[in-house]
């Protein structure tokens, strides 16, 4: 019984990636990755693991020449949970850094840990705005390798206003994420010379959108949508059920390759923005998609690959500073200075250690991509903003002059 | 009297063992200690109502969630409660817990059984509400962050020193809501417990015997959102969600509803299970869903109804279990 316990315990833990066999040794590097393993965030959680451990298995296991043990911990998608973990992680494991957390409630919550514990963190997932923008002096042992839920949207309100959108409806789920998303779409827009007709928050998890889809302005030409989880999937199809044809301009993580296959045909022309797509077309995205997808049958969505791109940053800094660990405040410095060519294009960190990266303007297609045999949905580039920093066009000081984004910010000027 | 005297005995013992021992353990587990002990008077004060009034509440997480953030609030937007006023927020916690409770109870003890329940829900519910949608005092879904403990000469953040403060409210807490269920108050909780009617007939209030042990339990809950906001340093709606409610009330069936070490017991287990555990295993879960069930099925009076049985096993002839079988089954 006790055995065959054991090989059970030890299959679940490989299949989860979590028992990494490293042998100890003097140059061990110990990470520690916060993810929510279990609970309904629990298939995201799993897809932002198996992005760090294909790096992982694809390097032997090692870091920069560093044995790797990487420690899995779940925050059953709760910041309080997440705080508990990313603390048993420092103090009874020992690690160097540690990694992870999917909600921005849960990035705002790990944060402090980093100051008090004066251990690294590494924000692979979480987007919160604050936490790079005014707050960032608070956590100087804080970087991000993701992005801040603003970015992609503020290019998105630019090709909006230049592709010729003139009001715009926007319908986000009612919390922080939701906010930061619509709210760079609609400066942006808004200063272009667009208008924001309308704005909706439909509490997060509604999965009925009868009661809003007729409030919705019959002159506005395009909506802006961020829907999260099973959100995503009910919007359009109600939307487009409800024989409302404007077009969708959403936020990339409404359609993001996680979501992607579960999708109709009802999505096919919806416009979106992220800064990665799996139908990027470089020869570096093609390898990542298909390796990712012979090693787990899946089509890889931003949550794998920005935890593929962290671990690699990782590698690099950690051969920069001569296969060892030189603390966080001269890691950071490292990381800084390293400009990686990942799946998702070029990435380096700004001075407020958010990355510069570039944004995609994608629509949903159905084709054959990189020679697999089907017709799939895929999001396909129609146009790409090269390196977009999260103050936008702005500039660092008068973006951090204006408030974060929120649900009165910017103010709906054009809302009757 | 004198197994009674017995069991404080030994209440006291584990109480000592565990002051001694845990300090000298991991830090990690120092911290998981902490939290269980916070969060065990929230369980307690649930017990209060649940074991010993009959009053199965679903809301008790809103005033565990006003106690903190009302500390969160107070000390970041006003650096208050940060040194010996810390105090002054411990005491406006337990109030504005009970203040709450007083008004939620003025709607929910009207209703007994399941309607009870419901309202709770309800209003519980409400709390949520308003700590998820009012983004300008409580920061929305991203909750608040604390920056830091108090330190007034005894400086909170060293976990040791936090341990002992949260191990004193826990050990005070107990004695108290001891003391209330044995005094004659609480023995007419107990007979409202067994049959309301009749506590009635005899000429007893007992809407206003709910209605105070009601607030009660609230302010106790508003002290365990003060220490848990300390514990954790981060107050965000999860704090206040329905499955905290839920939590404590699991907790207490499971350690075994009317006694209070059984609500204590219950806390050490899921905290140990759902924080411990599952940094070891994945499947955590489903040993903490199989001690539920488990539980329920067989020992409807928890672990401690466990320990009764055994003694009444080992002693059948006991006259003084046999005394106190027949006082609390009055069918």
């Amino acid at each position: 019984m006790t055995t065959r316990l054991h090989k059970v315990l030890m299959g679940s833990c490989l299949a989860l990636g979590l028992g990494l066999a490293a042998p100890a040794s003097s140059e061990e590097l110990r990470i520690g990755y916060i993810s929510p393993v279990t609970g309904i965030f629990a298939q995201v959680g799993k897809d932002m693991v198996d992005g760090f451990q294909m790096y992982l298995d694809e390097h032997g296991g090692k870091l920069g020449g560093m044995d790797v043990k990487f420690i899995v911990e779940d925050d059953q998608g709760k910041p309080d949970a997440g705080v508990t973990k990313a603390k048993k992680l420092i103090l009874q494991d020992k690690v160097h850094m540690f990694i992870g957390g999917l909600l921005a409630s849960t990035g705002y919550a790990l944060a402090p840990i980093s100051t008090s514990e004066k251990t690294l963190y590494i924000s692979s997932v979480s987007s919160a705005d604050d936490l790079t923008q005014r707050q960032l002096s608070k956590y100087p042992y804080f970087v991000r390798t993701s992005w801040t839920s603003s970015l992609p949207h503020q290019p998105l309100g630019q090709w909006a206003c230049d592709n010729g959108f003139k009001k715009v409806i926007v319908i986000a789920a009612d919390y922080a994420f939701g906010y930061e998303t619509a709210g760079g779409f609609q400066k942006v827009f808004e200063d272009c010379g667009g208008k924001v007709v309308q704005k909706i928050w439909p509490p997060l998890g509604t999965k009925d959108f009868g009661p809003y889809i007729p409030t919705f302005k019959a002159d506005a030409d395009a909506i802006f949508t961020t829907m999260v989880g099973p959100m995503a999937l009910q919007f359009p199809k109600q939307l487009r059920g409800a024989g409302v044809k404007k077009p969708i301009l959403g936020s990339g993580v409404s359609y993001d390759e996680f979501v992607l296959p579960f999708m109709g045909d009802e999505v096919i022309g919806d416009v979106s923005a992220l800064h990665y797509s799996a139908a990027i077309d470089t020869p570096r995205n093609q390898e990542f998609v298909k390796a990712y997808r012979a090693k787990y049958g899946k089509v890889p969505g931003y949550y794998s690959e920005n935890n593929y791109t962290t671990a690699m940053w990782l590698d690099e800094a950690i051969k920069k500073a001569g296969g060892k660990y030189p603390g966080p405040e001269e890691f950071i410095k490292i990381m800084a200075s390293i400009k990686l060519d990942a799946p998702r294009g070029p990435v380096e960190l700004d001075e407020n250690r958010n990355p510069i990266e570039n944004v995609y303007i994608k629509k949903v297609e159905k084709k054959k991509v990189f020679g697999y045999d089907k017709d799939e949905l895929w999001n396909t580039v129609i146009k790409t903003y090269p390196k977009v920093s999260q103050f936008w066009t702005y500039g660092k000081d008068k973006f951090l002059a204006q408030p974060v984004y929120d649900r009165d910010f910017p103010p709906c000027k054009f809302c009757e | 009297m004198g197994s009674q005297r017995a069991k404080i005995i030994i209440v006291a013992l584990c109480l000592a063992a565990l002051a001694l021992i845990v300090p000298h353990s991991g830090s990690f587990v120092v911290l998981l200690a902490t939290r269980a002990m916070a969060f065990a008077i929230l369980a307690m004060s649930v017990d209060l109502l649940l074991g010993y009034t009959g009053l199965s509440s679903m809301g008790q997480a809103a005033y565990f969630g006003v106690g903190a953030y009302l500390t969160a609030v107070l000390a970041t937007k006003m650096h208050f409660g940060l040194g010996w006023d810390f105090w002054l927020v411990v005491i406006m916690g337990i109030l504005l817990g009970a203040a709450l409770a007083a008004v939620f109870g003025l709607f929910a003890i009207r209703a007994g059984g399941v309607y009870f329940l419901m309202i709770t829900l309800a209003l519980g519910q409400c709390v949520w509400g308003l700590a998820y949608r009012w983004n300008s005092l409580t920061g929305g879904d991203n909750g608040i962050n604390m920056t830091g403990r108090p330190n007034f000469g005894l400086d909170l953040t060293n976990e040791v020193t936090f341990f002992y403060l949260v191990f004193a409210f826990f050990v005070v807490s107990m004695v108290l809501m001891y003391v209330l269920v044995r005094s004659p108050f609480g023995q007419s909780l107990a007979g409202i417990r067994e049959r309301e009617l009749r506590m009635q007939i005899l000429g007893y209030n007992t809407w206003l015997h709910k209605y105070i042990v009601f607030i009660i339990a609230g302010g106790f809950g508003g002290l365990s959102g003060v220490l848990w906001a300390h514990t954790n340093g981060h107050v965000s709606p999860e704090t206040v969600v329905l499955t905290t409610s839920v939590d404590s009330l699991l907790m207490v069936v499971l350690g075994g509803a009317g006694t209070l070490v059984g609500a204590t017991i219950g806390t050490a287990i899921v905290f140990a299970l759902r924080e411990y555990l599952s940094t070891l295993v994945p499947w955590w879960q489903y040993v903490l869903g199989g001690v539920y069930v488990l539980t329920i099925l067989y020992l409807p009076m928890g672990l401690m109804g466990l320990l009764t049985r055994a003694r009444q096993r080992l002693k059948p002839e006991s006259k003084d279990e046999g005394v106190k079988k027949l006082a609390t089954n009055p069918s």
